[in-house]
This record gives C-alpha cells, structure tokens and sequence, in this order.
C-alpha cells in the first residue's frame, strides 16, 4: 500500500507541478533553445548567401574560330576550359582540374595529351585517364551553341568523369555537333 | 652595490607602493614571495626533483609552449605589415624581408618555429607515451594533448596559406579538395550528393567561404590562423597545465 501511495504521488508530481519546478524547466528549456538556435545561427555563418566570383556561363568563339581536330588552350586561364574540336567536328568543353587531387594539368601537343604536373596523372584527348594517380577521367562542362552563333559553355553543370567509362558514350550531351 | 641601489629604490614611496611586501628567508616565506606574485604564482611554489631530470622528461612540452609564446610574439609583429587580401598578401611578405628593418629576421624565426613545434610536440608526445605518462589518472589530459596535437596542424596548414605562394595556394587547394571527398559532408565524397550536398554548401564551402580558393579562403584562413585557432588553443593550453599541476606536476621517474 505503501508503494501504492508512493506511485501515485510521483504521478502527482508530474501532473500538478509546484510553481519552482514550473519555473526552472521554462528556464532552462529556454537557454537550450537560445543555444541550439545560437549553434544553428553560428554554423549557418559560414555558408555566404552571395559570391563574387566569375560568372557560370560564359561565350567563347564561333565554332569556325577553333582548329580541326584540336585542343583550344585560349580559355584556360581565364575560365578554366579546354575546347576539344575533334576529327569528326564534334566538341566538347573539359575542366582543366586533375581529378586525383585538383591541380591543373597542361596540354602537351607533342605527346598528344594532358599531363598534370603535380603528380604525373596523364589524360588522353578525350579526357581519358591513362597515366598516373588519376582514379577518372576529366570532368565536362555543357556545351551549346548560342544564339548569335557563338558556342556557350555553363560551368554550373558538369558530367563527371566515371572510372573505366568513356564520357562520349556516358554523356552525349557534352558532345557539341554542329 | 647593484643590490644596495635597488634595496634603496623599494624604500621609496614609489617603490614601498609596487612591492608592498618584503618578505625574509624563511621556508614559509620563499612560498609567499612566489604565491603572492600574480605572475609567479602560475608556478609551483616547490617542484620534486625528478621534475628536472632531463633525461626522462625531455624538456619537450616546455619547448613546445616556449614556441607557442615566440610564435605568437612574433606573428603579432608580422601581423603590422600584412594584409590578407589577395593583392596585397604575396608582396606584403616579400616587402617585410627586403625593406622592413630585421622584416627576413622575424619571417624567419616563426616560420622556423612552425616546423620545429610540430617536431616537439611529436617528441613530447612520444616522451609522454614512453614513460607511460597518460595512464590513470593522466589518461584525459592526454586526450587534450591530441586536441593539441590536432590544433598544432591545423594552425600549420592555416598559416601555410598566407604567403599566398604557390606553395601555400596547392597545399589548400589540395587539402580543401580531400575535405570535398568526405563521405555525406562533401560534395565530390560518397552518399554526399545523394543528400543533395553540391559545391556551394559542403564543409569545403564553408572552409574556403566560396567554391574557389580565393580572396574569401584567404581571409577566412587568416581569422583562424590568428584569432579563432589561437584562443582554442590557449584553452586547451591552460586545462593542460592545470591537469599536470593538479596531477601533482610533471611526471618523474618513481
């Protein structure tokens, strides 16, 4: 019976709270609010809403302005693209970023490929890897033609290399006919 | 005579109101002198003499809090002739060597003192290990050594960027790059992009306040290098000693 009273009496408790007790958990649910909604605050800090970097997207030449069958080394410092014109006058954008750990990798005409000079990875033409750490192939950046003529190229959309995949067959849209 | 002039110089008005106690020889009163202090009295006021035996404590963790001080006097001085924006950053460092007076000098020494603390905190560490120093009941002060540890490179990689070379702008490019490969935090890293994580709001974002290593990364790299990392950890630095004080000191061969 004893227990009995005991139970019921904890049931009390919680169901008819005394004012101290009323008040310290409104207090204190309070400042875990403050702090989780400070911590949430602090993290979202670090996100800025607007960038100043170079825009997305972007016009390069008419495709007559590019060489047959070639890689177009024009844009890379300034928009971090390579236009590949190949023999069958198809084109396709690759970003000049190695895919083993992001340094830039340069063109050599000589040995018909990329060559990255931070590690050795080596791409083929088609931005196939072929040599060194590079576990993918290079990434692609869509490619359009524009309105007045001029070939576009989006930076906001890339198809990423896939390991042991070709990117003409995985992604025919980054493929350019014109 | 020395001694005499400066015993004249306490009677003084000036000099009764500094030291306003003069304390005598005692056992007891040699504790006072140094309790009473405001900066003697982060010491002990007795140390065991196995405390100094180098040979079984190396020296290292003094070594290594001696450079945090030389790093930070020295990077407050660096700090008057640099500005951490992309344009100014790469030829503020190389004006500090050639045309600021003792400029390659301090360069110099904190960039030394960066290689060598990441060295003795490995030794300390390793020394702390061998003498079987972390065990019960030291074992969560040698999980705030780790922090340390952690907070020791992290300060070296930030610091690398400044320069703005191209040897710090690769590092981080690289570093920042690994961070993009996390699993569910990073863009480029496994279940991430399922969750919807791209470029513009994974932890590499956050890091690098952009989506290329440029003048935001390098301002960001600088606010933790000489603000946010330094006040973690000092700390972690001041519960360190305080663990090792209330240990009772530094640990000494039995």
């Amino acid at each position: 019976m004893i227990v009995e009273i005991k139970k019921t009496s904890e049931l009390n408790r919680l169901k008819n709270p005394s004012r101290r007790r009323l008040f310290l958990t409104v207090a204190w649910s309070g400042l875990a609010a403050l702090f989780l909604g400070s911590a949430a605050a602090f993290g979202r800090f670090f996100f800025p809403r607007v960038l100043f970097e170079p825009p997305s997207k972007f016009e390069v030449d008419k495709p007559s302005g590019f060489l047959f069958g070639s890689v177009d080394t024009r844009y890379k410092d300034k928009y971090g693209v390579w236009i590949v014109r190949d023999e069958e006058d198809r084109f396709f954008a690759l970003k000049t970023v190695c895919t083993h750990l992001g340094c830039t990798p340069n063109w050599i005409e000589s040995r018909n490929k990329f060559k990255c000079p931070c590690h050795g990875s080596g791409f083929l033409r088609s931005g196939l890897n072929v040599e060194g750490p590079a576990p993918r192939p290079l990434d692609r950046y869509k490619i359009a033609l524009g309105i007045d003529g001029k070939i576009v190229i989006d930076k906001s959309i890339v198809y990423r290399g896939v390991p042991g995949k070709d990117s003409d067959e995985l992604y025919p849209k980054s493929v350019l006919k014109v | 005579m020395i001694k005499q002039f400066f015993d004249r110089l306490r009677q003084t008005q000036v000099g009764k109101s500094i030291f306003r106690r003069n304390y005598g020889d005692s056992p007891k009163e040699r504790m006072l002198a140094i309790r009473g202090n405001v900066f003697l009295h982060l010491h002990p006021t007795k140390t065991r003499s196995g405390a100094v035996k180098l040979g079984f404590t190396w020296g290292m963790g003094g070594i290594t809090f001696l450079l945090f001080l030389i790093l930070t006097l020295s990077g407050v001085l660096l700090m008057f002739y640099y500005h951490p924006n992309t344009r100014d950053a790469y030829m503020d460092v190389k004006d500090l060597e050639f045309t600021v007076p003792f400029g390659m000098y301090l360069r110099n020494i904190h960039r030394w003192a960066a290689h060598l603390i990441v060295i003795t905190v490995m030794l300390h560490m390793f020394r702390v290990f061998m003498t079987g120093s972390y065990k019960p009941p030291r074992e969560f002060n040698w999980v705030i050594g780790v922090m340390l540890l952690v907070l020791t490179l992290l300060l070296s990689f930030t610091g690398y960027l400044l320069p703005w070379d191209q040897l710090g702008f690769w590092a981080i490019t690289v570093g920042t790059n690994m961070a993009g490969a996390t699993p569910f935090i990073g863009h480029e890293g496994p279940f991430g992009p399922e969750l919807g994580v791209t470029a513009y709001n994974d932890i590499r974002f956050a890091l690098l306040g952009g989506s290329a290593v440029d003048s935001n990364a390098l301002l960001r790299a600088y606010i933790w290098h000489c603000i946010a990392l330094p006040l973690i950890a000092s700390i972690l630095i001041i519960v360190h000693f305080w663990r090792i004080r209330r240990d009772g000191g530094i640990s000494g061969p039995n």
